[in-house]
């Protein structure tokens, strides 16, 4: 059973893709949208690029969730990049859960460039997600000098 | 060039933007301690003249060769930085920027959260840039061409510009004939300009203009490559008329045995048309098309003892085994002009459009005042769905003119039961000029307008505006509730919302001012060039403000009504913006291309091929290579395919294949300052 605790803010680490997370999560800025500041955003040019070793790599060194946002099915800006993220997330959820890890931390989501609220629905889900299952302690953290 | 890392960074005020809410102070004390840093200072303004030549006078005087920005979102100004970093003597690719304005004080109201968040993105742009690389930037030539899809007025005026300039254009419409909306309108706004008489004369130049290929009755249906090399592929659709041969004379038209029997799309369903039809007389090209759904032959294989369109036709033009065609060329640009459909009434049951024939919309209005329309440019009260029975000596009587007409306006903007919560920005004043040509053409006509807001925002609106209140048009404040029916009289329910009083106005003939909607088949063009769209689901452009006719993918802009509604100067102001954003790397001839590539180590590669499968441009093939003496194969990136996804960085079992600024070795340091609580 995970600590639970009210006061327990989550350290999430996002991964957003350039052309349409990126660019709505900038959206929801331009609004002056509020939402939590646990969410911690690494741009890659498209969420194909997300490793399933990153989220890994996230949870092993003291993240609590990790997201992954891409554009919605078919608006990917190369093609195809978000139904490789889409299949690598699926296949990484249900081995994070064999693993022990609560489904709860990691997400996939679609954003889109112009969806500035849904950015903050999607960070509120993902927050009281993580805040709901407690602090990731099942990995033991190790800090490289990279 | 690339050496130990020293690094400066700059942390922006962003006036109170970014100063309002985190502490620049402490961010700053923060970013000094991390590993590498030399150097840590704020400004006001990092974007503005001194708060560049800080960073390139450091360059300078502290020997940089790392630069981190913390201030807003890259998408924002890395461009601008990455000059900073050139005219510092560095390589633009040296720049690293950490967002700490839209994703941070933006959207953050607790100084103490928004300072610690803060010192995490600097941290995280810190460790990257210790491991980022110098790229070349490289150039490619340009096509000088350019593909525009649409030939509304939008996409006329942008061939025309772009081809007057000296490049070639093609021009491709998916309708028989260029034109689009404008060509259906009667008068235009607010100086009742004749649409056809400045139309016209455009839609005949496109045709005959020597740098123009214009491509009507066709579809774009690939588009591959990207700026400066977009290979596209259009099906020219048979009309099953030989264009060459066409006179355009109209024999066929008139003995189609469906002539009269089929709604003309043109004349928005009010007017008839055969199988083989112009859409209205000034069609550009002017040449016949037949509807193959609708045509006898065609449809059925059987037209009388033989089609009677064939027999009429002097100059052996139709020929039914035309079959479709497929042209293929270069561009280097892309224009999209793709224009928009009327909001469709029926989604408003209340008004009771398509159950009462005379309730219309006004684009249907528009071709009955409009001189070339089905009535000759007569109001009349509409009967529809019933066809003339010409028994003979059996007396037709005249079709009756309506004494009142009601307009209603925005139906279908400003309405989130539809889910459209924009103004269409040209129903207030379509429905003034509208009501002017009703008054004109009926002069004891009572004409009344039932409105939300009137506004008149563009040159001389407000003055139109006035102009047609003082003809007698009454204006009531109100958005009616119900449409219905009693004796042969319309009623329209509504309340004065100036006077709170609640009223059922009798009327013979109801208008509905519909609002401009995305196209429906908007998705074939996302489809083709991955557009992005805004949330009234128009396509978006690459900055509401600054960047209004580009997009985000480089080389496609964006003209007219299709990127948001707007009238006709707007309209054309926009394409003239589009044509000299398309001309650019045109003009200079050559186009800088992507440098975040992926690149292979050779030495690691096992040559299993998965990046080879997953990379969606076909960038990557295996080659065969010496390694000490054996014959291996390896993965090899094209680098002027490799649009710099990076799908084949995170498929590589090995880490052999890595993108350029998004290496594994860049990003993991990244997810380590991040994971930090």
């Amino acid at each position: 059973m995970a600590e639970k605790n009210s006061d327990f803010e989550p350290n999430i680490v996002a991964f957003l893709c350039n052309w349409c997370s990126y660019a709505g999560a900038d959206l929801a800025g331009t609004s002056r949208i509020q939402y939590p500041s646990n969410v911690r955003v690494i741009r890659v040019m498209c969420s194909g690029r997300v490793n399933p070793l990153f989220v890994m790599n996230a949870l092993q060194q003291g993240a609590d969730g990790v997201l992954i946002s891409g554009c919605h099915p078919g608006d990917c800006h190369y093609m195809q990049g978000n139904y490789y993220a889409r299949r690598r997330f699926m296949l990484m959820r249900n081995f994070l859960e064999y693993l022990g890890v609560e489904p709860e931390r990691v997400r996939m989501s679609w954003v889109s460039a112009s969806e500035g609220a849904k950015w903050k629905e999607v960070i509120e889900e993902v927050v009281s997600g993580v805040k709901s299952v407690g602090p990731m302690n099942k990995f033991q953290r190790r800090q490289l000098n990279w | 060039m690339n050496g130990k890392p020293k690094i400066g960074v700059y942390v922006c005020h962003c006036g109170t933007n970014i100063a309002g809410v985190v502490n620049v102070e402490e961010v700053v004390q923060f970013a000094s301690t991390l590993p590498d840093v030399v150097v840590a200072r704020n400004y006001s303004y990092m974007c503005s003249d001194p708060g560049q030549a800080l960073i390139t006078d450091d360059i300078q005087n502290y020997g940089l060769n790392r630069v981190v920005v913390a201030s807003c979102s890259p998408r924002m100004h890395e461009p601008t930085f990455r000059k900073t970093l050139l005219s510092g003597g560095l390589n633009p690719y040296f720049l690293e920027m950490a967002n700490i304005r839209e994703q941070c004080s933006w959207v953050h109201e607790d100084p103490i959260a928004a300072t610690e968040k803060a010192k995490r993105i600097v941290e995280a742009a810190v460790v990257k840039a210790r491991r980022l690389e110098a790229l070349d930037v490289k150039e490619v030539d340009v096509e000088p061409a350019c593909l525009i899809i649409g030939a509304g007025i939008a996409g006329i005026q942008a061939a025309l510009d772009i081809a007057d300039a000296g490049f070639k254009v093609y021009l491709v419409e998916k309708s028989p004939t260029v034109g689009g909306h404008m060509a259906q309108l009667d008068k235009t706004f607010p100086t009742l300009d004749c649409s056809a008489c400045i139309l016209t004369p455009k839609m005949v130049d496109v045709a005959n203009h020597s740098n123009i290929e214009l491509m009507t009755y066709s579809q774009v249906e690939e588009i591959s490559g990207y700026i400066g090399n977009f290979q596209v592929k259009v099906r020219k659709k048979s009309r099953f008329v030989d264009m060459e041969k066409c006179t355009g004379c109209g024999a066929c038209a008139e003995v189609c045995r469906m002539a009269g029997r089929i709604p003309n799309e043109f004349d928005e369903g009010i007017g008839m048309r055969g199988a083989i039809y112009l859409p209205f007389p000034q069609a550009v090209p002017a040449k016949y098309t037949i509807d193959k759904e609708n045509c006898l032959f065609l449809s059925k294989g059987k037209c009388g003892e033989s089609p009677k369109c064939k027999e009429a036709c002097q100059a052996e033009a139709i020929n039914f085994d035309l079959q479709d065609e497929i042209v293929e060329f270069k561009v280097g640009t892309i224009i999209v002009a793709t224009g928009y459909d009327v909001f469709d009434a029926r989604k408003k049951p209340e008004y009771a459009y398509g159950v009462y024939d005379n309730v219309l919309t006004a684009l249907e209005f528009e071709r009955l005042v409009n001189a070339s329309g089905p009535t000759g440019g007569k109001i009349v009260m509409l009967e529809r769905g019933k066809k003339k029975k010409k028994k003979e000596g059996e007396e037709v009587e005249p079709p009756k003119v309506p004494k009142s007409i009601t307009f209603i306006q925005c139906v279908g903007s400003r309405d989130k039961s539809v889910g459209n919560e924009y103004c269409s920005r040209v129903c207030c004043m379509y429905t003034a000029k509208l009501a002017h040509l009703a008054k004109d053409k009926i002069p004891d006509c009572e004409v009344t307008i039932f409105y939300m807001d009137v506004r008149a925002f563009g040159k001389g609106f407000e003055e139109f505006y006035d102009r047609v209140r003082r003809e007698g048009v009454r204006y009531i404040r109100g958005n009616p509730s119900e449409i219905f029916k009693r004796g042969d009289k319309l009623v329209v329910k509504a309340e004065d919302t100036l006077t709170a009083t609640p009223l059922e106005h009798e009327t013979d003939m109801v208008v509905l001012s519909v609002g401009l909607v995305p196209r429906s088949d908007n998705r074939e063009i996302i489809d083709l060039l991955k557009l992005s769209q805004s949330s009234d689901l128009f396509y978006l452009e690459a900055h509401p403000k600054l960047r209004p006719v580009d997009t985000a993918s480089d080389g496609v802009f964006l003209a007219g009504v299709c990127q948001g509604p707007k009238d006709i100067p707007d309209a054309v102001a926009q394409a003239k913006g589009a044509a000299s954003a398309a001309m650019i790397p045109m003009a200079s001839g050559k186009v800088k291309v992507e440098a975040q590539t992926s690149v292979v180590n050779e030495a690691t590669c096992r040559g299993c091929g998965f990046c080879v499968a997953v990379c969606p441009f076909t960038a990557i093939e295996l080659v065969e290579v010496n390694r000490n003496g054996w014959p291996v194969k390896v993965a090899r990136v094209n680098e002027a395919l490799c649009k710099g996804c990076g799908a084949c960085a995170a498929a590589c079992l090995s880490g052999s294949i890595q993108q350029r600024s998004f290496k594994d070795i860049q990003i993991l340091p990244q997810i380590q300052a991040l994971g930090v609580k």
